[in-house]
């Protein structure tokens, strides 16, 4: 070995690197076939890379994953909600309705000022005043909106006024519930109640043609 | 894949943990593989390697999108691996590096705490010899052979995970074969 050139190690490992030039693999092949100790190191140098190659990959368990997952710090609430919203498309769905819902009924109760009345046969209308005259029975429920209701007669069945105004008479009789609405969220739950009652009235209806 | 990576690494970003375990199961195997040749211990191994991905989590933000990620997973690894070895040594100074040598120092003087007796060493099958002949390396060797021959990674991206100039691990997988090549001679 002492007698070998130096640079003959060298051209080994940049053999083994991939980076030898054609004249330098030249010289080393032709000392290799001259020198058996070369050679034997030559030998072993790629053997043992060769064992290194062969080893078997290993690989992570099973719970290794979760191990890290269970590690990490806790993540903001941020998240949190975006990923609840994801994983219940649903629900956001239906959230997001009643936003948009909500959002239409508030701007209609502001654009709404119309003067309106449920017609009945014996009410007396004058400009934004409804009468219920003395002596005379109303058969059914009334709904002022934006107007004023006067009641001297009998109403047989429920009277609502939306922001508007009431007057009873000492001599009126109203045999089903009297409302008044002129409070954003009375109007609210006024417009709730009777969607659901339309809903289940049609629903009966539907039942009853099936009969 | 770095593109896969990069796009889960946007979301953890964002604040969405679970894009993380996607990024965790696609490395786990080489990231455990290198430190359990690197430590020579299964439990070990899967203690630094998970912690490798809690500090690329908690540091995400730290990550260059441009580079490759799995460079500098493996960066993190190794440093931690390094760590854990130093640690386990005896605590009496024989770091310093003996003039004129590269990354031979005090330890490689003196035995290895692993060493075993000639007779048990040729008992052992072929798998097993050659994790031991591993952990036998000095560790500045050991790193960069389980990084070339192990996971077979090239020359410039070895240099970059230790963040070494290419001349010096060059000069370390020259040496790193040599003290194989003299330690496996027997075989």
């Amino acid at each position: 070995m002492n007698t070998c050139p130096e640079q003959i190690v060298h051209y080994m490992h940049a053999y083994l690197d991939g980076e030898i030039s054609r004249a330098e693999e030249r010289e080393l092949k032709e000392h290799l076939d001259n020198c058996t100790e070369c050679k034997e190191i030559m030998n072993s140098l790629s053997e043992s890379i060769t064992l290194l190659g062969s080893v078997a990959q290993v690989k992570a368990p099973e719970s290794f994953v979760g191990g890290v997952m269970a590690r990490l710090p806790k993540e903001k609430s941020r998240a949190g909600a975006h990923r609840w919203l994801r994983s219940h498309p649903f629900l956001a769905a239906a959230a997001m309705f009643f936003v948009l819902m909500s959002a239409t009924l508030f701007s209609s109760y502001g654009n709404d000022q119309q003067f309106s009345v449920t017609k009945q046969p014996n009410l007396i209308i004058d400009g934004q005043t409804v009468l219920v005259p003395k002596g005379e029975i109303v058969k059914g429920d009334i709904v002022v909106e934006n107007g004023e209701l006067r009641i001297e007669g009998e109403v047989d069945g429920n009277v609502t006024v939306i922001r508007g105004s009431k007057y009873m008479a000492s001599t009126a009789v109203v045999t089903g519930e009297s409302e008044e609405i002129d409070k954003l969220f009375d109007w609210l739950w006024y417009k709730m109640k009777n969607t659901a009652k339309d809903i289940f009235s049609s629903s009966k209806e539907d039942g009853q043609d099936e009969d | 894949m770095d593109n896969l990576v990069n796009k889960r690494i946007n979301e953890v970003l964002k604040g969405n943990q679970d894009a993380f375990e996607e990024i965790v199961t696609l490395f786990q195997h080489r990231l455990y593989q290198v430190c359990y040749r690197m430590l020579s211990n299964t439990q070990e191994a899967e203690d630094i390697a998970q912690e490798a991905f809690v500090r690329a989590y908690i540091n995400i933000h730290t990550f260059d999108q441009k580079r490759k990620f799995s460079t500098w997973l493996f960066r993190i690894a190794t440093n931690l691996c390094i760590d854990r070895i130093r640690k386990k040594k005896p605590d009496y100074y024989l770091d310093a590096e003996v003039p004129g040598t590269e990354g031979l120092n005090m330890y490689s003087q003196i035995a290895a705490p692993g060493e075993l007796p000639e007779e048990e060493v040729e008992r052992m099958e072929l798998q097993e010899r050659i994790q031991y002949e591993i952990g036998r390396l000095p560790d500045r060797y050991r790193t960069v052979i389980i990084l070339r021959y192990i996971e077979e990674l090239p020359l410039q991206e070895i240099g970059d995970i230790l963040e070494l100039p290419l001349g010096t691990v060059k000069t370390r997988v020259h040496r790193g074969r040599e003290a194989l090549r003299k330690q496996m001679g027997k075989m």
